[in-house]
């Protein structure tokens, strides 16, 4: 109903500091928990964009998508595994054949960012010019362009 | 009426909105600013947020300005002939100078870049560069959520409203939301905001209309809010008659980009026919621009159209012709451009992947349709709706200029990315670039001007007991019927999203009347959506997902209201592909090469409309 939780693989994301991860992370507010059988499901389906953000999150592959009704016929399948760097996709066809693809998604781990390294425009002298931070560095060219 | 608790936030800047312009305001108001205090408010979570959240695979905006592939001169050229002769020169030249830094930026930050053997960036156009870019977007967020800090990100609040100043309705004073998850307000004081949330789906009725609603080609979370919360303030606003009508493989709305740049196939007709040569004498009528290269996104739009319209779709996209020419009969090649080809949709539109699997159709062998998707407002991709904002001091020349580059005319209102008219093709890199523009100008703004703002505290009551009027409405009225969808005194924000989308498919020239409208069409609907705007005062809500999906409904009918109004002013057609005037149905540069910019005004409940003159400050097209 586009996501759909399998309700024998969902654990409500039990030792997860942020809580069940669907919830946390569906940019769409449509993952919820039901509070009496502790699982997660989709609560407005026509308003998932099958956007995969909880299929990708979920720790437990709890979270599939059955394709929209309006136009997908039945019985197909595309589901991703988080591997260290990126996504394994196990795709299934409505015939049966199968395919399996591997994609990096990062070439550095997630927290590793170190802000404004090596960063040289001075903030106050600089600050009403048309230099954007990080601009000796990063711009890939001396001078930054004005028209001629 | 008994309403939550309130958090009030004193800030320095306030950006609304975590998508790519949102990420890139944070990054860059952080590196300049020094002590001030830059609060980020989002509705989702940044990691996921905004139109990238689901990944993309290539970065369509990017100069190679180190490799002499471009200079921003050309990219300016590009984009005022894609826009049919319309776009603030002083905008476009001023992201595409930019632009490299913010992606040479986020490859450093882990976003893998494709590679030839000699290190330079794969090109699959002249803009465009291909990207392993599932995980973009929380690429992205990193350095934001650790520029401002985390104490400083509100997630899971819907800003519903802008606040002016009590001594001054031309200037900003924050904003007012409440959190989706909890039972609360927040209230935003800052002296700059800025704007950068998103444009517009679902405003048009898509042409999936049950669970494929959410489908749309645009996010389903860009909610017209960047427009939403500006016009009503008296924001002036650009070119909102302007719409992005994608072509797209059909129902997944997959990407083409790859399909037409990199694996070089071409759309054909039943009688494999390619309009694009049937139909190369229909450019003729729209010089200069008909014979610019690349032929501009609507005249494509337009060939094709004219096919469809004819009865000779439908339209395929001959995937199988391309790969097996790629391929040359090599096994290992054809295991390449498959991987390739599958990627394209798995690191951005997973449905067209699941398109493709349930319809057993394995593109080497089987052709994909495509199909011209419903109308998008926007500002950031192809289209080109949005504020009227000042230009870079170096650049923008007369009445471009009024002292901060990427201020609105309300004074310390900044926009960037879907809010900033007239500057379109900026796509992810590009929106993101701007965001960092529109910052640093509001940080210079901030100490100029370092005083607090003046809001009125009753003002922000007001706001508030509007903000949570449907719940109200729901439990004061669910009584009158043993229904609780059917009401004569209320209606749910599912049905108000159908009426609007009825409204704007049938008066305001969407897919199921071919694109097509005329003034007393415009008229009529019109006067329908004046009735539906009164009738948004009868929302009803069960609980705080569907109060911020009444909000949601209110944006999107700004940017509706906006769209027909415009559409009415614009005595031509402009952008055949996008929408045809039958009334006014050619290109009248004499008349019409002006922007159309309007305001509104809350106290008189009225439009007004007028044009601006086009400046040629980089170009001479």
């Amino acid at each position: 109903m586009p996501t759909y939780v399998d309700p024998n693989a969902c654990n409500a994301c039990q030792d997860e500091h942020e809580g069940p991860l669907c919830v946390y992370i569906c940019p769409n507010d449509l993952m919820v928990l039901d509070q009496d059988t502790k699982k997660g499901f989709n609560q407005e389906p026509e308003m998932c964009s099958e956007c995969y953000a909880c299929v990708k999150l979920c720790p437990e592959e709890a979270l599939h998508v059955r394709g929209y009704a309006d136009f997908i016929p039945m019985g197909a399948e595309v589901q991703p595994h988080r591997t260290e760097d990126g996504l394994r996709w196990n795709v299934r066809f409505r015939d049966g054949r199968t395919l399996e693809f591997t994609y990096q998604s990062r070439t550095k781990p997630a927290g590793s960012v170190v802000l404004f390294d090596g960063f040289t425009e001075d903030r106050q002298t600089e600050l009403k010019n048309q230099s954007l931070a990080g601009d000796s560095l990063w711009l890939g060219v001396d001078k930054l362009p004005s028209p001629k | 009426m008994t309403l939550p608790t309130t958090e009030t936030i004193d800030c320095d800047i306030l950006i609304i909105g975590g998508g790519m312009s949102g990420c890139g305001a944070a990054f860059e108001s952080k590196y300049w600013s020094g002590d001030l205090r830059v609060v980020m408010v989002e509705k989702a979570v940044i990691e996921r947020s905004g139109a990238t959240g689901e990944g993309l695979s290539a970065i369509n905006c990017y100069m190679g300005q180190r490799y002499g592939w471009n200079t921003p001169e050309d990219y300016t050229n590009y984009v005022v002939n894609d826009m049919m002769g319309l776009a603030r020169e002083d905008l476009v030249y001023d992201v595409g100078r930019h632009v490299d830094n913010s992606v040479h930026l986020l490859e450093e930050w882990g976003l893998p870049i494709w590679k030839k053997d000699n290190g330079e960036y794969q090109r699959i156009g002249r803009w465009q560069i291909p990207i392993h870019g599932e995980s973009i977007k929380p690429i992205t967020a990193e350095p934001a959520r650790k520029a401002i800090g985390p104490e400083n990100l509100f997630e899971r609040v819907s800003v519903t409203h802008l606040l002016t100043d009590a001594d001054d309705p031309q200037k900003i004073a924050g904003a007012v939301g409440f959190a989706v998850r909890e039972n609360k307000f927040y209230v935003f004081r800052a002296k700059a905001v800025i704007i950068t949330c998103g444009g517009a789906s679902n405003v048009f009725r898509p042409r999936s209309v049950g669970e494929g609603m959410g489908r749309v080609w645009y996010s389903v979370f860009a909610t017209g809010a960047a427009y939403g919360l500006m016009i009503p303030i008296g924001t002036e606003m650009t070119q909102m008659e302007h719409r992005f009508v994608p072509t797209r493989f059909k129902d997944g709305y997959g990407p083409v980009g790859m399909w037409f740049q990199y694996f070089h196939a071409q759309v054909l007709n039943s009688k494999g026919e390619d309009y694009t040569v049937t139909r190369a004498d229909e450019l003729k009528k729209y010089e200069p621009y008909g014979s610019a290269i690349p032929t501009p996104t609507p005249l494509r739009n337009h060939q094709m159209f004219m096919d469809i319209k004819e009865g000779l779709g439908p339209m395929y996209m001959r995937t199988d012709i391309a790969m097996q020419k790629l391929a040359e009969g090599d096994p290992a090649k054809m295991d390449k451009v498959r991987d390739e080809a599958w990627e394209d949709f798995l690191d951005m539109t997973i449905s067209q992947a699941l398109t493709w699997a349930s319809q057993n159709i394995a593109p080497e062998d089987t052709p994909t349709e495509v199909v011209l998707a419903e109308p998008y407002i926007m500002g950031s991709h192809s289209g080109e709706a949005g504020a009227w904002v000042s230009g870079p001091e170096d650049i923008a020349t007369g009445d471009y200029f009024w002292g901060y580059n990427r201020m609105t005319t309300i004074r310390g209102l900044f926009a960037a990315g879907d809010g900033v008219g007239a500057a379109p093709h900026k796509f992810s890199s590009g929106s993101f670039t701007e965001g960092r523009i529109a910052a640093k100008a509001a940080v210079g703004y901030v100490s100029d001007n370092p005083s607090a703002p003046s809001v009125s505290d009753a003002n922000v009551r007001d706001i508030q007991e509007t903000i949570w009027a449907p719940l109200e409405t729901f439990e004061k009225h669910k009584g009158a019927s043993s229904a609780e969808e059917i009401n004569p005194n209320f209606m749910t924000p599912k049905q108000g999203l159908v009426r609007l989308q009825k409204i704007m498919d049938e008066y305001g020239a969407g897919a199921s009347t071919w694109y097509t409208t005329n003034e007393p069409t415009l008229l009529r609907g019109i006067e329908l959506i004046e009735m539906f705007r009164e009738d948004l005062t009868h929302l009803a809500a069960r609980n705080r997902h569907e109060l911020m999906r009444c909000w949601e409904l209110v944006h999107r009918t700004w940017v509706g209201e906006a769209h027909l109004r415009h559409l009415l002013y614009r005595k031509e057609t402009r952008w055949p592909g996008y929408y045809y005037r039958s009334d006014y149905p050619d290109l009248d540069d004499a008349n019409w090469r002006v922007f159309v910019n309007s305001k509104f005004d809350a106290a008189k409940n009225s439009w007004d409309l007028q044009t601006k003159p086009y400046r040629n400050i980089i170009t001479s097209i």
